[in-house]
């Protein structure tokens, strides 16, 4: 047996995601191939051979894979997975994207956000905004399964680089066209992949806030920053640093919330990191309940108070 | 356009707690409070709007699921969709299949436009919006923050791990929204009034002629682990102190 995967990438470097899919891959066993999709990914392709337990890496370089659109990109999986028992990819918003429409084509029930790998067809994952586990068995003969990255660590570089084989995308009339794209710029540490997470919730109150009060925080501690889906919905934060249920999720070592009331749909985004600090002046606040260490009081004194303590 | 069709759904209101049955079979929704998906009531609005600014003439919701999802398919009519349409089942169906018999819908009603949720909030599988597109061989557009018809062509800006992206799709297209699209109005009683007279046709699954057999097999549904109970620190030189002496710092 043999399990494509769908590398996530920026048209530059291979992301954290795609090397802890490959975690995901290796506890389901059987060999491993690399599907690099985009326009002049060789560097990628290059980075996607030298992690562990790759066994071979397909390059597909064309311009109509530049952004990663979805019905080109299913098509060429499609295509190719004939050859495998399985095709999976980390659940980013490109693999949440491309992969149902690669199931729906080949007939058969994705299992979506997988977080542990108990047999080849038979995984957990998460529902209920993270309320319940579900155990599931796939029935069908191909398997296509997303993998929710906090959940595996990232594959280690390997001792020796795989192949790289080119393959094509076969011709087809794409309907969609990229028009524009606006990311955001940020000099702090990824998201779903730092070790430290700070996140601001309503209770920051400002934008302002956000860059006064918790970058400092951010900065002494290397952390990336967060928030919840009411700090992004009033303009406090950009959509890309929201954590939760229908955002991202995180499980870095420390994560520090701070303003957050601790909705389930926040928690379902942040509740496995390793110790969780809550900040926030309501003592009753449902974040308290799964912090290790709360602290009650007003964010706005407390907040410096610890930058300063902290040095 | 002439029509756009909005597959809804029915789940336990995103409010509620939801509790894991005791033989592990799945969640108990006995007495719970169900309500229309939060991203499917984003999806009823956007076409509402739509066609109030005149791009649209029509907007049907559809819902699959049991015969309660009329509650569902009501609200979605208050709103201002102007018929819906119920395929009964009695059982849990899967994004396949429901993807089959939307698809089935599509052919019927030949929408130009389909709005979904990105997500139902019970099974959690953004799955369904992506295999319809797939199923018609139509663009998509997935978690749509804000959405603009010009002519025949839909802009679609989608939330995405870094930021932004802007897609233009031709129609006909499939959209599935994120939750920032817009804000859901709130049902006026008058409206609600006037949805009970609006037409709601009902057939059973079992009429449509597509092959719903789960192909996931629940080998069981359980509470995830809970966290140990943590502790209030007194001030910030605590906390600093139990965080260096947890190795977090
Ligand atoms: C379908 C759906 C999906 C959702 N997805 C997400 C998601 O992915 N992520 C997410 O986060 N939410 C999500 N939500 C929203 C969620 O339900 C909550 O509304 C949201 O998390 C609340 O954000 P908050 O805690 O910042 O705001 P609030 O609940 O308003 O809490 C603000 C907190 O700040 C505290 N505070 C205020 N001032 C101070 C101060 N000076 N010092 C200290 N503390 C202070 C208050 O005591 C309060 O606890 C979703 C909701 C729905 C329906
Ligand atoms: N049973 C259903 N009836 C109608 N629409 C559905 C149903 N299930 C899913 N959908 C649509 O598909 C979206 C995504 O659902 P899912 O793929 O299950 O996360 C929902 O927001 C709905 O718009």
């Amino acid at each position: 047996m043999t399990l494509l995967l769908l590398a996530d990438h920026d048209g530059h470097t291979l992301s954290d995601a795609t090397a802890r899919a490959v975690s995901a891959a290796r506890d389901m066993g059987g060999a491993l191939h690399l599907l690099v999709a985009g326009e002049n990914v060789e560097p990628v392709a290059k980075a996607a051979a030298d992690l562990s337990d790759v066994d071979k890496v397909l390059m597909a370089d064309d311009p109509a894979l530049a952004h990663m659109l979805a019905e080109p990109v299913a098509e060429l999986l499609v295509g190719l997975s004939a050859d495998y028992t399985a095709v999976i990819a980390p659940a980013t918003s490109i693999g949440k994207d491309i992969l149902p429409r690669v199931a729906a084509r080949c007939d058969v029930m994705q299992v979506s956000d997988i977080t542990r790998v108990i047999a080849q067809d038979t995984f957990e994952r998460p529902i209920y905004a993270g309320n319940a586990i579900e155990t599931v068995q796939s029935t069908d003969r191909l398997k296509v399964v997303t993998i929710r990255s906090s959940a595996f660590d990232a594959a280690p570089p390997g001792n020796a680089s795989a192949p790289i084989a080119r393959v094509s995308l076969p011709a087809g009339a794409w309907k969609a066209r990229f028009e524009s794209e606006e990311l955001t710029k940020s000099e702090r540490p990824e998201l779903t992949s730092a070790r430290i997470v700070i996140s601001g919730g309503r209770g920051l109150g400002s934008a302002q806030a956000f860059q006064t009060v918790l970058a400092p925080l951010a900065e002494c501690l290397h952390a990336a920053i967060g928030a919840s889906r009411a700090a992004v919905d009033a303009g406090y934060a950009p959509n890309d640093l929201q954590v939760g249920q229908t955002g991202k999720i995180v499980a870095p070592e420390l994560y520090i919330a701070i303003g957050i009331s601790g909705a389930i749909q926040h928690l379902a985004g942040m509740k496995d990191a390793k110790v969780i600090v809550a900040i926030n002046k309501d003592a009753d606040a449902p974040i308290f309940q799964v912090a290790d260490f709360g602290l009650v009081g007003d964010l706005f004194t407390l907040v410096p108070e610890l930058v300063h303590a902290l040095g | 356009m002439k029509k756009i069709l909005v597959p809804i759904k029915m789940v336990l209101d995103a409010n509620m707690r939801p509790r894991v049955k005791a033989d592990g079979t799945g969640i108990d929704l006995s007495g719970m409070k169900l309500s229309i998906n939060p991203f499917c009531e984003i999806a009823v609005e956007e076409a509402v709007r739509l066609k109030e600014k005149g791009l649209a003439e029509q907007v049907v919701a559809i819902s699959i699921g049991p015969a309660k999802a009329q509650d569902s398919l009501r609200q979605a009519l208050a709103m201002g969709a102007d018929s819906a349409r119920l395929i009964e089942t009695d059982g849990p169906i899967e994004p396949l299949a429901v993807a089959k018999l939307i698809r089935m819908v599509v052919d019927e009603e030949k929408p130009e436009l389909v709005i979904l949720g990105k997500q139902a909030v019970d099974d959690d599988c953004n799955q369904t919006g992506q295999m319809l597109a797939a199923l018609l061989d139509w663009p998509q557009a997935t978690f749509a923050s804000a959405l603009r018809v010009e002519g025949t062509v839909v802009h679609v800006t989608r939330e995405v791990d870094g930021g932004h992206q802007t897609l233009s799709l031709p129609l006909p297209a499939v959209v599935t929204t994120d939750l920032r699209l817009n804000e859901p109005r709130h049902c006026s009683l008058p409206n609600i009034m006037k949805a009970r007279k609006k037409a709601l046709d009902v057939t059973p699954v079992a009429a449509c002629g597509v092959d719903t057999v789960p192909r996931l097999k629940v080998l069981g549904v359980k509470p995830p682990e809970p966290r140990k109970a943590g502790r209030r620190v007194a001030d910030v030189s605590e906390l600093v102190g139990d965080l260096r002496a947890a190795g977090a710092i």
